[in-house]
């Protein structure tokens, strides 16, 4: 009896995926888990504005996605980290072209904390953090935190350090913040999705940091600045290189792309983490598209170049209403040129 | 069920002369075909499965070679790779596991099987099937807001106080770590070493009690004496399958672990296991020695569970020869 039904359900799927295949133009896509919601969106908005051009896009992960687009199992791939030269030289051996960078939107990585009798907000600077994550500065009174937190009774108590276990781009944004504020963590740790983390427990994604630091008192950890703000997670500001302390929001993580926009380099990979400009938060970090820059099907060229038009303009407008902060001015203009290079 | 019955009078003489083609039209060789084929597919999967990931693990093999066993770092910046605290917190998690586990599940399946009465044996098998059927995130969940919590202000300091001069609780507790680990994977094998152990108890023909209490034992002289011993593989059997479990628990270890990949003596330091540090950093993993290295992992996990396997059917064979020689 099952066996049947089975069999005709199976024929159905197939049928309907086949069907599906022979309509819309398919573009398939892997990457990033990161900026998954805001793509998803843009995908199904812009399906709706051209029903004959279909995106797919697997959140697996920068690493599976530069891994895939290497291999050209995708069309396009999504990090959160830009690819190395090394990367970038492998894709450029098995393809016969070079891997374009597209920036879509902006995070940030915001720090958090548990401090029994602390309610408030705390001011962190760059040494405090670097010095705490370093296993250096290891008590909440330490002049180094007290100093920036005047007014607020921080306890003498052994700090616990809390960072992610999975490799993720907010580890990324994390750990290059603190290789460029620290030579110490440069030499001893650097940056990386993940890294041999000096002291700390580690807590599996931003929900298990998240969970870790309500169950451990005197923690501190850092998660996604979306996570934290759709859970009214409190965190605290960080001081930029200009000298204030910033909390972290859209307008302030805006602020540090437009700040380093002036430096951008033709191939959109840099980091924007301690950016300049007063009111820049400093550990922001864009997330990019990977394009070949050769796509041999004319059709999808076309389709990818039209949808990175549109994500510049109309489609950033979606970016907001889920958290993320919108590219500024001057880079959507460069990259409109850059659209270009797709040959 | 009912084609597959062939009327055949006497097996012995006819079957011989009977023509391959005739013994297939009846469907016994067909049968015969399909049943091996399945049962080789098993063996040709874990070839394949062994084989696959040999062939992804060659460039550590080749860089770290044996060191790969003794290396305590993993440092996925400077690409250098090490199994050794990975595999330290697995071995221990899982002993702690089962030295909870097994002295709790044996008990508990010997009341159901020898000492409850039938209908409350049946119904508490009901919650104890409903338990080993609960997905390890729920576990994990449990874990992090009930047994962390309580690891940090009960467990520790009832441990600390009085044990502390011994290094295996030593503090300070964060509250997750291998203890931790180990409880919460005790919580989550008991049901099957109860199910299993219960179910071979109960198998134990009846005879062997009668016989035992005809000599004048007590219940429960015949129960430790005669039927358990009786079981003795049944439930060795239970042991290992709830050892094979908490060897590859993913989810729930590494939500309470801590994962740190350091050696530490204290129970109550945080620390990881193989499983956990897979399902973390696989997706993630950019390098190709990193994923290899991943893959490696996943390499010595198996090899572990084959060792630990192939030691509990030599201790089978060696305690129930022992064993047989006794009671016979």
């Amino acid at each position: 009896m099952k066996r049947p039904t089975g069999a005709l359900l199976a024929l159905l799927v197939l049928g309907v995926i086949a069907w599906a295949a022979q309509n819309p133009l398919l573009i398939n896509g892997a990457g990033a888990t990161f900026p998954y919601p805001i793509y998803s969106k843009w995908f199904d908005v812009y399906h709706g504005k051209n029903p004959n051009i279909q995106f797919n896009y697997q959140s697996v992960g920068s690493g599976a996605g530069i891994k895939q687009v290497t291999e050209g199992t995708v069309d396009f791939g999504a990090t959160d980290g830009p690819m190395n030269d090394e990367q970038m030289k492998a894709f450029e051996d098995k393809r016969k072209t070079a891997i374009l960078h597209f920036p879509t939107v902006l995070g940030a990585a915001v720090p958090t904390y548990n401090v029994p009798g602390v309610s408030g907000s705390l001011n962190f600077t760059p040494e405090a953090l670097a010095g705490i994550f370093l296993g250096k500065i290891t008590k909440w009174n330490d002049p180094a935190i007290a100093g920036p937190n005047k007014g607020v009774n921080l306890p003498a108590n052994d700090i616990v350090v809390v960072h992610r276990s999975d490799g993720s781009g907010t580890t990324y944004i994390w750990t290059d913040y603190l290789s460029k504020v620290s030579d110490e963590w440069k030499s001893k740790v650097s940056r990386a999705t993940s890294v041999n983390w000096p002291v700390g427990l580690g807590g599996k994604g931003n929900e298990g940091v998240t969970g870790l630091i309500k169950q451990t008192p005197n923690s501190i950890g850092y998660v996604e600045l979306i996570y934290a703000a759709q859970n009214n997670i409190p965190y605290g500001a960080v001081r930029n290189s200009a000298g204030t302390f910033v909390k972290a929001d859209l307008a302030s993580v805006s602020a540090a792309a437009s700040g380093a926009a002036k430096d951008m380099p033709n191939d959109f990979r840099v980091s924007i983490t301690n950016a300049p400009g007063k009111t820049a938060y400093p550990i922001s970090s864009f997330t990019w598209l990977l394009i070949p820059a050769k796509i041999d099907n004319s059709g999808k060229r076309d389709a990818i170049k039209g949808f990175l038009k549109w994500m510049l303009s109309d489609g950033q407008g979606n970016a907001e209403a889920l958290s993320y902060a919108k590219l500024p001015k001057e880079v959507v203009q460069k990259e409109e040129t850059a659209i270009n290079n797709i040959q | 069920m009912a084609t597959a019955t062939p009327t055949i009078p006497s097996a012995g003489s006819i079957r011989g002369s009977r023509s391959f083609l005739s013994r297939l039209r009846d469907g016994d060789e067909i049968a015969r075909l399909i049943t091996f084929v399945f049962a080789a597919s098993v063996v040709l999967i874990t070839i394949l499965l062994v084989y696959e990931l040999w062939i992804n693990s060659a460039l550590p093999r080749q860089k770290f070679g044996l060191h790969f066993f003794v290396t305590q770092v993993w440092d996925p910046v400077m690409d250098e790779y090490g199994a050794l605290p990975f595999v330290y917190g697995t071995l221990v998690t899982s002993a702690v596991a089962l030295l909870l586990a097994v002295p709790l599940g044996i008990g508990a399946a010997i009341f159901l099987a020898e000492l409850a009465p039938p209908r409350v044996s049946d119904s508490l098998q009901f919650f104890i099937d409903l338990l080993a059927a609960v997905p390890s995130v729920i576990y994990g969940l449990l874990g992090v807001f009930i047994v962390v919590p309580m690891m940090r202000t009960v467990i520790f300091p009832a441990l600390n106080k009085p044990f502390g001069y011994l290094p295996i609780f030593k503090g300070p507790s964060y509250g997750v770590g291998f203890f931790t680990a180990g409880i919460v994977l005790a919580i989550m094998v008991i049901p099957y070493i109860i199910s299993v152990s219960r179910e071979v108890l109960l198998s134990v023909p009846r005879d062997q009690r009668e016989a035992a209490l005809a000599v004048g034992s007590t219940r429960w002289e015949s129960t430790w004496k005669v039927v358990v011993p009786f079981a003795k593989t049944g439930i060795m059997g239970s042991i290992f399958l709830a050892l094979a479990r908490a060897l590859g628990e993913t989810m729930a270890v590494t939500m309470v672990i801590g994962n740190t990949p350091k050696i530490a003596a204290s129970l109550f330091a945080p620390g990881y296991s193989i499983a956990a540090v897979i399902a973390n950093e696989f997706t993630e993993a950019t390098g190709d020695l990193y994923l290899q290295s991943l893959i490696a992992l996943g390499l010595v996990l198996f090899l572990l569970t084959f060792i630990l396997n192939g030691l509990a059917r030599l201790l089978i064979l060696v305690t129930t020869q022992k064993g047989s020689g006794v009671s016979n």
